[in-house]
């Protein structure tokens, strides 16, 4: 005869009426009806303002706009654009010259970052006080002044195109820009093309062998230097055995400007000056936290183990720091794209001066315009974010 | 020294030393400046190498600078005249020109006779801001207190004039309502004091203004660093509430409250302020009901206050993160409720720690109040910019002397900041290490 | 008292303000006479001699000078009138959200704004028309020699487009530098980054005052495109579009029949039945429109007829020194032509 538990008669549940009022899940749930039939009121009225006030205003809206002629030129036409094409291609035109500011402003900003942040850990006292001045300095001015200070000082200091400074290989620098000669592929320049990919592949490859190699034996691939000699190598082998079909297009003067040749224009330069100086001095910042957070033990222990001090830099130190640098540096990149948004004020055909600006004015449609403009920000961040918190988990220190 | 002989037997003598041996002094080549130099600047090739190029670098490019800056400068004058480089004399920086311009960089185009106004309400947040940043000053409460209700309210006033409530008045009392319901440092517990500690400033200000009735100073009129100062103390002040408010609702248990925080932080964070500035004074208009305008200077006020609390929240979230989970615990175990023990517990402490943060979230704001520039507002980097165009001193120089002043005048304060913030920080480290 | 109830008192108090609904809107007069001035949205950027403020904060312009037209139209009084410095891309918003009751701010009238914006232009107070200035040591004498050249000019306005399609029907090329603000291209031009610098021919006269040196440059003789700049307002409020367009058409007339700010007074006298007609004493014009009959006499009175207007803001007696050519009268061979007063 076994005992059984029997479940005990349930107590009678509180006869206050009240009750209800105070559990914690009916009040949450109140909670958030109430804030999202908050929000969503908000949302309507505002909307329904907007609409009204268009309606009253008689203001066409819509997207339409975005299939009509532009009538206007852009400066800086990385792809085919004539005042005939359409809004759409402009904001297209204009889109692909803020993705180009944007990635040269991360490589430099990074290279002048990383340099900068090293500096200041060098126990040369001088080079360190200068790194120091140079952070200090860049980093507490705002942006939009240096990118002033830097246009001006770029349009003083150059001469004009005819007074141009006269550099080799045929370029020319004077306040119209940097001109180079622009390269032209000819025929059998695809198989050079398809060279360098397969370069970058074997370079992959190669890498993966040496590694379960090392961890076979022990010995060390100098994977580095045979990986560069493929990548430079291989393609410049194809390219001689195609009997080099490349040929330069050199500028030339006519008349008032240099035609011809690949221009950088001033706006680029001084809209990538003051980007590369401004985000290299918070990258520096961010690269010296991130050196100094690792503990002085790991450089120890690895000159315990007989390491070079460059050895123990390059497999010690910075994959730890790493970990620490990647999401600040992150956030700085995202700086970055967002402050080439500043090109409005330098005269830079970016996202901003065409679109929310000639665009805008053009047709007069504010609302889609801003929140088109905002929209490939917002992606352009969210995009960016994602990827790197890929990489961050993939180097993220993994604890037992 | 001396002979020791044992009584008994005759002896070796022993020599015992009975007086320290004089310190010799280090080899010449360990201590002192030569041997500072050695070891922090040649202390082997490479580092030579590096000093000697960054030597050369100094070389070339400090005695430019210097020259234009200060040796070829110009200190006096009433006009261009002064700054032209007339007959091959090498001009550098024209600060006759600042000097000429120097009310209009402090106060805008703020009429002359007025400018006091502008002066008193500096001093007030100048010594507020003191009594509040130096650690050794007590009443830190009553102070906050008066930093954020009385000085907002008084400083509307005084800046902008006007007797009664202006349409602009609202949203000022709003915004410092906003700020009180969300600061837990209220040195005010019983509802009677709370009550009236919101509204006795109010109606004494409207009754006092209300007699002295100063005139209305349009805010189109205002500029240079009044601007600036106003624009970032309002944006950090409006978007500290709204951003404790969202740091709470993204560690909040409740889905639609987190999901709601994180898509406001997350949008703000994503656009470039400029969109936002453009959005505040072209679009802002078409949002509301017809006939509901604020002014400009208020619309980039609400734009630069949106996007700042956006920051503030992650700021203030990286604080509660940092605030042990034994607190909540300890908090809910004497009851308190999810308010109370925020109030009471949780944002005191995390606050505290944030300090810093949000002395360096200021500092960007100080910085980027520079693009109200671009929506046509004169900030001091603005006003700056307006005097170029000034037919009296155009002269090569006028623009980059300019520059070079603001540049001056943005570091001066943000280097300052940052200081006070690193100061903090060692000042808060201390605090929590045990 | 709990933190919970101070909060919902700010919020409150928050909504409270919010949902403080503005004043039912009847008509601009109304709300214009009730609010006691004219808002009036004109240039931000400081167009000398149409519209930007003085070394006092005075504002000064022949645009300005629309505005307390208006406003002296309305209220007897030219000083009651606030200005709103508006930017290019602004004005337009400004207008039609109610920000300022008019705008005076060196816009062209063209169809598309007409039409699709929701506002309407009263009338032109400045024939213009976009020229070319370029540096006398290019040794450029026509537009038409400027083939492959930098050119500065402003965002977002007509100019751009018009510049766009002149060069492309005249076969040529150009290289365009596009700024947001009129003072960033002033500036960019005056270092030298660009050969010429285009916008309508008055704003020449106005910038070239302010380069480093003005001799230096020369304004081209082509004129490529009509731009009749005026003052427009809200569409839907036909009554505050005359009083606008009729404060324009009092001072040419003013001009027209010889009545200047000076005389006036004694031309009240005058038994010419054209003036006695425009300055209310025959006929009561003025109450048709919700004004005063002595709404062109206080015009006058306050800023004079057209032609003062312009000699003092942007003719000989301004530094801009431009000539009266198309803005003369039609009577003396130029477009200032005002309906009659009857």
């Amino acid at each position: 005869m076994t005992l059984r538990d029997t479940a005990p008669a349930p107590l009678a549940a509180p006869s206050r009426a009240g009750s209800w009022l105070y559990d914690p899940t009916i009040r949450g749930i109140v909670y958030q009806v109430a804030l999202a039939l908050f929000l969503v009121l908000f949302g309507w009225w505002i909307f329904d303002n907007t609409v009204q006030n268009l309606r009253a205003a008689n203001i066409a809206s819509g997207f339409g706009f975005m299939s009509d002629r532009a009538g206007f030129d852009i400066a800086q036409k990385p792809i085919e654009f004539t005042p005939d094409d359409t809004h759409g291609r402009a904001f297209l035109v204009s889109l692909v010259n803020t993705l180009i500011v944007a990635a040269l402003g991360i490589v430099g900003a990074t290279v002048l970052g990383f340099f900068a942040g090293v500096a200041r850990l060098s126990p040369n006292w001088l080079l360190s006080k200068v790194a120091m001045v140079y952070v200090e300095t860049f980093r507490n001015v705002p942006l939009l002044l240096q990118l002033l200070f830097w246009y001006k000082a770029v349009l003083s200091v150059l001469p004009g195109p005819k007074q141009g400074v006269v550099l080799p290989l045929g370029s020319n620098l004077s306040n119209r820009g940097l001109i180079v000669p622009r390269p032209v592929p000819g025929d059998g320049f695809g198989a050079v093309e398809i060279a360098v990919l397969v370069a970058i592949a074997a370079v992959f490859v190669l890498a993966r062998w040496a590694k379960s190699r090392q961890e076979a034996t022990g010995q060390i691939f100098p994977t580095f230097r045979v990986g560069a000699a493929v990548v430079v190598g291989l393609p410049l082998v194809v390219f001689l055995l195609a009997g080099m079909p490349l040929s330069f297009e050199y500028p030339e003067l006519k008349g008032f400007n240099f035609v011809g040749g690949f221009v950088f224009k001033p706006e680029l330069m001084a809209l990538l000056l003051g980007l590369v100086i401004y985000t290299g001095a918070f990258i520096a910042e961010v690269v010296r936290a991130g050196i100094m957070a690792i503990s002085h033990g790991q450089s120890e222990a690895a000159f315990a183990l007989g390491l070079k001090p460059g050895v123990t830099m390059r497999r010690i130190i910075i994959p730890q720091a790493m970990r620490v640098i990647i999401p600040p540096l992150t956030s700085q990149y995202l700086n970055l794209t967002k402050n080439s948004s500043l090109a409005v004020a330098v005269g830079y055909p970016d996202l901003v001066a065409v679109f929310a600006g000639s665009t805008l004015n053009i047709t007069g449609r504010a609302v889609e315009v801003i929140f088109l403009t905002m929209g490939v920000y917002l992606a352009i961040s969210l995009v960016t974010a994602a990827f790197m918190n890929w990489f961050n988990t993939r180097v993220a220190l993994i604890e037992r | 020294m001396t002979d020791v002989t044992a009584p008994s037997s005759p002896r070796r003598p022993i020599f015992v030393r009975d007086a320290f041996v004089t310190p010799q002094p280090p080899p010449a080549s360990t201590i002192g400046p030569v041997a500072w130099i050695r070891a922090r600047l040649f202390s082997g090739p490479v580092n030579s190498a590096i000093t000697l190029v960054t030597l050369v670098f100094l070389a070339w490019a400090l005695p430019p600078i210097i020259r234009w800056l200060f040796v070829d400068a110009v200190w006096t004058g009433d006009n261009r005249e002064a700054c032209l480089p007339v007959d091959g004399r090498e001009v550098g920086a024209c600060w006759a020109f600042i000097k000429a311009k120097f009310g209009q960089i402090l106060f805008g185009r703020y009429p002359v006779e007025e400018r006091w106004r502008v002066e008193l309400t500096g001093l007030f947040f100048v010594v507020g801001l003191v009594m509040l940043a130096v650690p050794k000053i007590p009443w830190k409460g009553v102070t906050a207190y008066v930093m954020l209700v009385v000085f907002p309210i008084v400083g509307f006033y005084l800046l902008y004039g006007g007797t009664g409530f202006d349409p602009l008045a609202p949203w000022v009392v709003a915004a410092v309502l906003a700020v009180l319901a969300a600061l837990p440092s209220f040195p005010f517990k019983r509802p009677v004091q709370v009550a009236l500690a919101l509204i006795l400033p109010l109606l004494i200000a409207d009754v006092v203004f209300g007699l002295i009735a100063l005139p209305v100073v349009e805010t189109s009129l205002w500029g240079g660093l009044m601007v600036t100062l106003v624009v970032a103390v309002t944006g950090i002040v409006a978007s500290l509430p709204l951003g404790i408010l969202l740091a709470l609702g993204r560690r909040s248990k409740l889905p639609v409250v987190k999901f709601v925080s994180v898509v406001f932080i997350e949008f703000w964070r994503g656009v470039p302020l400029i969109t936002v500035l453009f959005m505040a004074s072209v679009m802002l208009p078409l949002f509301l009901p017809t006939g509901v305008n604020f002014d400009k200077l208020l619309r980039a006020l609400i734009g630069v206050a949106l996007f700042s609390a956006a920051y503030m929240a992650e700021t203030v979230r990286a604080g509660l993160q940092a605030i042990p989970k034994g607190q909540y615990e300890a908090a809910a175990a004497m009851g308190l409720g999810y308010w109370q023990s925020m109030r009471l517990i949780i944002l005191p402490q995390a606050l505290k720690i944030v300090i810093p943060g949000i002395v360096n979230s200021f500092i960007s704001l100080f910085k980027d109040t520079s693009l109200v520039l671009i929506i046509g507002l004169f900030d001091l980097l603005g006003i700056i910019q307006f005097n170029f165009t000034d037919a009296n001193w155009a002269t090569p120089n006028t623009g980059k002397t300019g520059f070079v002043f603001a540049a001056f005048v943005f570091w001066i304060f943000c280097f300052g900041m940052s200081r006070y913030s690193q100061y903090m920080e060692r000042r808060l480290n201390t605090g929590r290490r045990r | 008292m709990n933190a919970t109830s101070v909060k919902t008192l700010a919020v409150g108090a928050l909504l409270a303000t919010a949902a403080a609904v503005a004043p039912a809107s009847a008509g601009t007069l109304d709300d214009v006479k009730a609010k006691g001035f004219v808002q009036c949205g004109v240039n931000g950027a400081g167009l000398q001699g149409f519209g930007a403020p003085d070394d006092k904060g005075d504002w000064k312009g022949l645009d300005v000078d629309m505005c307390r037209a208006v406003a002296a139209a309305v209220f007897g009084d030219a000083t009651k009138v606030k200005f709103t410095p508006l930017n290019a891309k602004e004005r337009f918003t400004a207008l039609q959200s109610k920000e300022v009751d008019m705008l005076a701010r060196n816009s062209t009238w063209t169809m598309s704004r007409d039409t699709q914006l929701g506002i309407q232009f009263t009338g032109v107070n400045y024939y213009d028309g976009q020229g070319f200035m370029a540096k006398k040591s290019l040794g450029v004498s026509s537009a038409k020699e400027l083939n492959g050249a930098s050119i500065c000019v402003q965002s977002g306005t007509t100019t751009e487009l018009n510049l766009a399609d002149w060069f492309k029907a005249n076969g040529l090329t150009f290289n365009p530098v596009v700024f947001e603000k009129q003072e960033e291209a002033d500036a960019a031009y005056d270092s030298g980054r660009c050969d010429a610098y285009t916008t309508d021919a008055s704003g020449l006269y106005s910038i070239r005052l302010k380069l480093t040196n003005p001799d230096d440059h020369v304004v081209l003789p082509e004129i490529i495109s009509k731009e009749p700049l005026g003052p427009a307002v809200r569409q839907g409020d036909d009554q505050w579009a005359m009083i606008v367009k009729w404060s324009l058409y009092a001072m040419v007339t003013a001009e027209e029949f010889g009545v200047t700010q000076a005389n006036v007074d004694e031309m009240k006298s005058s038994e010419n039945p054209e003036i006695k007609r425009l300055l209310g004493l025959d006929g009561n014009f003025g109450e048709k429109i919700g004004i005063g009959a002595d709404w062109a006499y206080n015009i006058v009175k306050a800023v004079g007829n057209y032609g003062e207007a312009f000699d003092r803001n942007v003719g000989a007696g301004s530094p801009l020194k431009i000539e009266r050519g198309l803005n003369a009268l039609w009577s003396k061979g130029g477009l200032q032509y005002a309906p009659p007063i009857r």
